[in-house]
């Protein structure tokens, strides 16, 4: 860790200007990832600005859905009535996440904003471009069980670590975020990451200075049959090897709208559009489900150590939906 | 009728330890302190061509900056452990190439990050299998002797059989991860070092210590009061404690070192990579007749280091024909070292895996099947066991665990998505005792301080000690304290091998005996005292009285005896040996674990949803630390069977999960039901307390026995370890 100057910042427009005016700055919020990173000397801000006590921590019903502020804790928002009943899906995501006193410090604004778990990422005696740019991507031929088979370039084959960004994702929410003109502008989820191509360093499609403020969840027919699962190498504290986000609307046994995303498989949450698409209009049985998932699985490109992901990921595709139907029971 | 042995004791240390006031090796500021952060090479082959340290230096508050260019070489030839700072000598990566120290932890973090190093890099050799061809037999091991043993004509045996099993196993590098992690604190004052260090032997630091600085042993001094847990990784002294006392000598101020957890992968040994080939040949009806079991482990280029995988092979059924192997192959890597149950636990998830398949091509149960092989003499040597209630831990852990509800055919047993399978395996470990000395100090007030170097990694030793003190000296164990891990008190083994008890609890109870008998002189140097001519073998102590064990009413208070001789109080020092008698026999402790798993075969998930185990180990002396013993080596034989490894890019000869989230030691939500029974065993062989080895036996038989349920759940024979969801769905 290096020497940084540390600034508490008493308005949005206040971070908003000493993020724009030094590009070595950045936001703290729980500080659950970037303090880590601070120590590692991966990340290497000269100043970071305290957002903690800003007021952002509200949860609340708007007149289109709900919005969950971007410093509200993880844990806050998997427990909130309006998120439990309305979003249980997000709900189950957030608490498949992490450890509890994790979930206790971090906040939703820096779970999307948390880095890849990469080990060479991670590693400053490894090459990485997302860490270092021009280096190489350590893991490409390296050790790469859980890296990505959708969407990975050959300058990164790095996954987003999030299981709450895949269910947002899923659910069509809305980033809503502040600029150095002081202007709100709104993200949808799906833009909010990117794949990284030949530019691995830049996570998300934020501008520099810009500040996340809230997270917006329009309404949704899908509370009743939605599931969140995970596989993992232990039953808690562990990155997804995969995970699927699945949510249904169902008109007796017809799906009327589909969601289904994944996590642990690409460098931002995995919508999988066409997969959704295969199953609107079909009526909810396990040959629709198996469709679905083998259209999800398609563009699939697994690496050296990752090609059982592939096979995983259409099992828990249907096992996901199976739950999701039956009201997300297991 | 004891007092305290064999009832539940709270440990005497708990409060201590939950209230912060229990002090570990980094908590011991004292002025003026200096603190040291260490800088790791970035390749595993080579040397260093180049170090630049001005950047680092211009850092505020940084003091010096230690390389192998200015850190005094080491005194002692012989010792052939790596150190640190040596030479330019590169031979493991994340080795230390400088030690930064400065006036905080922070400035020296930052200044070792400015630290620039440069090198000559030479292709890495980490990659166990590639390397298999190489292997070379190990060295002859203290514990379990020569590298190839035999008995019988194994190799005519196996060709002759029936019925033959031969398979391969591997297991992954594991590392202990402690939560505590390893620190020294050193200064020197007059010439003299003193070193607050994590450490499982005091002695062994100082002696280390001495060597390295060619200085008397007796200017040294180590302090290590207590261990946040070790596992092994705290027997060897390691680099640091050397580095961070010769930074203290040569900026002639105190210097402290903590290791980060990514510096817990390379600051100390780890239990190796291992791979197995076992061939077992039997007749129809069951009867073992050859166990051939090769073991290959991976060393370092310092030294070489066996794990002794085949340590029990040959000791543990009635087979007449036997072989074992045990190799090592060199990579570029640090040194293994002992990790709870080194070797044993490896070896065993070969050695009951391989039974396992073979119960299967015969048709016969797998517990039967061990039952048909029992031994009932040492199979290597024909000596009788000094105790083994192993065929009453089969029967009464198959029992409490309803052994008998299991269906023979893999994958018979199901519910609703989950396939259940039930799994069983034999667990061994040694009785071993070590020479020990401890030091009694009884007051005229009645209180008793009782002291030896050893140490307490966790297993409960400040409170068992204390228990046998309190039972022997007959006093309340209030009124008895007792210290450990300081090279001030007598010389203590080093905590590891399971033998503690039996060695420093014997040097108690010796220390008592003799007490015991000078009370008895002195009380008869009083003209009223009511003992003349009774022996000291017909009285005890007891509730602070000297008195007779069968007429209670015949007695003095001990405080009474000390004050008539106007004594203060009795030292006594005492040394216990283990016995000849010993030497007549097999000295072991056994277990049996059964296990229940439940696979999610879709996602290839396994969780062990119940684990068994029945241990016999002697006496129990403190049944609620002894089962928290127990428990936790589940805990660990589940970690090492479906979630623990530490992974290495063979490209670079790095590992790159070198941290608590990447590295996965179960999490209370992997572990379920987990019931642990003693069968009680009377041995008066193994030492006069009567206790065996326990701390690591009841992980031994886990991981095979795990593997085994899995097989019976699903009919997928798993050999490579840990068995996570990947290799579930490979398979």
């Amino acid at each position: 860790m290096r020497a940084f100057e540390y600034t508490r910042a008493d308005s949005v427009p206040g971070a908003v200007k000493t993020l724009s005016s030094n590009r070595h700055s950045t936001i703290l919020a729980g500080g659950t990832n970037l303090l880590d990173l601070m120590k590692e000397d991966v990340e290497r801000p000269d100043e970071l600005v305290d957002i903690t006590r800003l007021d952002l921590s509200e949860i609340r019903s708007t007149s289109s859905g709900i919005s969950l502020g971007a410093g509200a804790k993880n844990t806050d928002t998997a427990n909130h009535p309006l998120v439990r009943q309305g979003y249980p899906l997000l709900s189950q995501a957030i608490l498949a996440g992490a450890s509890q006193q994790i979930r206790n410090m971090a906040s939703n604004g820096g779970n999307l904003n948390q880095r890849t778990r990469c080990g060479y990422f991670y590693d400053t005696a490894m090459p990485c471009n997302k860490r270092e740019p021009g280096t190489g991507c350590g893991a490409l031929g390296g050790l790469n069980r859980m890296h990505a088979i959708f969407g990975w370039s050959n300058d990164c084959v790095a996954v987003h670590p999030s299981d709450m960004c895949v269910a947002l994702v899923a659910l069509d929410a809305v980033v809503r975020v502040v600029g150095p003109d002081g202007k709100e502008r709104s993200i949808p989820f799906a833009n909010y990451h990117r794949l990284p191509e030949d530019r691995p360093s830049k996570d998300n499609t934020l501008e520099p200075g810009e500040v996340v403020v809230a997270i917006e969840l329009p309404k949704n027919r899908l509370a009743g049959h939605s599931y969140y699962l995970k596989v993992r190498d232990r039953a808690s504290y562990a990155f997804a090897l995969l995970s699927v986000a699945a949510a249904l609307e169902l008109d007796g046994d017809v799906i009327k709208t589909a969601r289904l995303a994944m996590g642990g498989v690409a460098h931002k949450p995995w919508r999988a559009v066409q997969a959704e698409d295969a199953l609107v209009g079909q009526p909810a049985t396990l040959e629709t489900f198996q469709r679905a998932a083998e259209q999800a699985m398609k563009p699939a490109r697994p690496l050296e150590h990752n090609a059982f992901k592939v096979e995983l990921g259409k099992r828990a595709i249907v096992r996901a939906l199976t739950q999701a139907q039956t009201g997300g029971l297991s | 009728m004891a007092k305290y042995i064999g009832k539940e004791f709270s440990r005497v240390d708990g409060v201590a330890k939950v209230t912060g006031t229990a002090k570990y090796a980094a908590e011991f500021h004292v002025p003026n302190l200096s603190h040291g952060y260490l800088v790791l090479s970035e390749i595993a082959r080579g040397s260093i061509a180049s170090i630049d340290t001005k950047s680092a230096l211009k850092v505020p508050g940084v003091v010096r900056v230690f390389t192998h260019q200015n850190t005094p070489k080491s005194q002692n030839s012989d010792d052939k452990q790596f150190k640190a700072l040596q030479s330019d000598a590169i031979v493991f990566n994340a080795q230390p190439v400088a030690l930064v120290v400065a006036e905080t932890f922070e400035s020296a973090r930052e200044a070792a990050r400015l630290v620039k190093v440069t090198y000559r890099k030479e292709a890495p050799r980490t990659d166990v299998e590639a390397l298999l061809p190489s292997a070379t037999l190990a060295k002859a091991d203290g514990f379990s002797g020569p590298p190839v043993q035999t008995v019988g004509e194994p190799d005519a045996a196996i060709k002759k059989a029936a019925v033959v099993i031969e398979a391969d196993y591997t297991i992954p590098i594991e590392h202990h991860n402690p939560m505590e992690p390893h620190a020294a604190v050193a200064y020197w004052q007059d010439g003299k070092l003193k070193i607050f260090d994590k450490s499982q032997d005091v002695y062994n630091v100082r002696d280390h210590l001495a060597g390295t600085f060619g200085i008397p042993e007796t200017d040294v001094e180590v302090v290590s009061p207590y261990v946040g847990g070790a596992f092994g990784c705290s027997i060897e002294p390691n680099y640091y404690p050397a580095l961070t006392a010769m930074a203290a000598r040569e900026l002639q101020r105190p210097v402290k070192v903590v290791y980060t957890r990514r510096q817990m992968f390379t600051g100390h040994g780890y239990r190796p990579y291992t791979h197995q080939r076992v061939k077992l040949g039997a007749e129809k009806n069951g009867k073992l007749v050859a166990i051939l079991h090769e073991a290959t482990n991976n060393t370092s280029t310092v030294v070489s280091r066996g794990d002794s995988a085949t340590r029990f092979t040959l000791k543990l059924y009635n087979c007449p024909n036997m072989k074992t192997t045990q190799k090592v192959v060199e990579t570029d890597m640090g040194t293994p070292c002992a990790m709870r149950a080194p070797g044993a636990v490896s070896g065993m998830f070969g050695l009951e895996s391989a039974l396992d398949e073979l119960s299967y091509k015969l048709g016969i149960d797998p517990m039967e099947l061990r039952l048909i092989n029992y031994a009932e003499h040492d199979p290597q040597t024909g000596k009788p066991f000094s105790s083994k209630a192993l065929r009453e831990c089969y029967s009464q852990a198959a029992k409490r665990f309803g052994w008998e509800k299991r269906t023979p055919e893999p994958r018979s047993m199901r519910d609703g998505k989950e396939l259940i399978g039930y799994g069983m395996s034999t667990g061994v470990w040694y009785a071993l005792q070590m020479p020990a000395s401890v030091k009694v100090v009884l007051t005229a007030q009645g209180k008793a301080e009782v002291t030896s170097a050893t140490s307490d990694i966790g297993p409960g030793t400040y409170t068992v000690m204390t228990m046998i003190a309190a039972e022997f000296l007959g006093l309340d164990a209030k009124d008895v304290t007792f210290g450990l891990g300081d090279t001030k008190m007598p010389k203590a083994p080093t905590q590891g091998g399971s033998w503690t008890t039996a060695s420093v609890g014997s040097a108690i109870h010796g220390a008592a005996d003799v007490i015991k008998g000078k009370l008895l002189e002195m009380a008869n140097a009083q003209a009223a005292s009511p003992f003349k001519d009774v022996a000291a073998e017909d009285l005890v102590l007891l509730d602070g009285r000297l008195q007779h064990k069968d007429k209670p009413q015949l007695g003095l208070r001990t405080t009474d005896i000390l004050k008539r001789a106007n004594m203060t109080e009795l030292v006594q020092e005492y040394r216990s040996v283990p016995s000849k008698e010993r030497d007549k026999y097999q000295t072991l402790a056994h277990g049996a674990q059964f296990v229940e798993v439940r696979v999610d075969e879709e996602l290839g998930t396994v969780r062990v949803t119940r684990a068994v185990e029945a241990t016999a180990c002697g006496k129990i002396m403190n049944p609620k630390t002894s089962h928290s013993q127990e428990m936790g080596g589940v805990v660990w034989g589940i970690g090492m069977a479906l979630t623990e490894a530490t992974e290495v890019d063979h490209r670079y000869g790095r590992i790159m999960n070198p941290s608590l989230a990447d590295y996965h030691v179960p999490c209370c939500a992997d572990v379920m039901d987990i019931t642990t029974d003693f069968v009680e065993e009377d041995d008066k062989i193994v030492n006069p307390l009567g206790v065996k080895g326990m701390g690591e036996l009841g992980m031994v038989g886990i991981p095979a026995a795990i593997a085994n349920a899995v097989y019976h759940a699903t009919g997928k024979r798993m050999r490579e370890l840990p068995i996570t969801p990947d290799r579930m769905l490979k398979a």
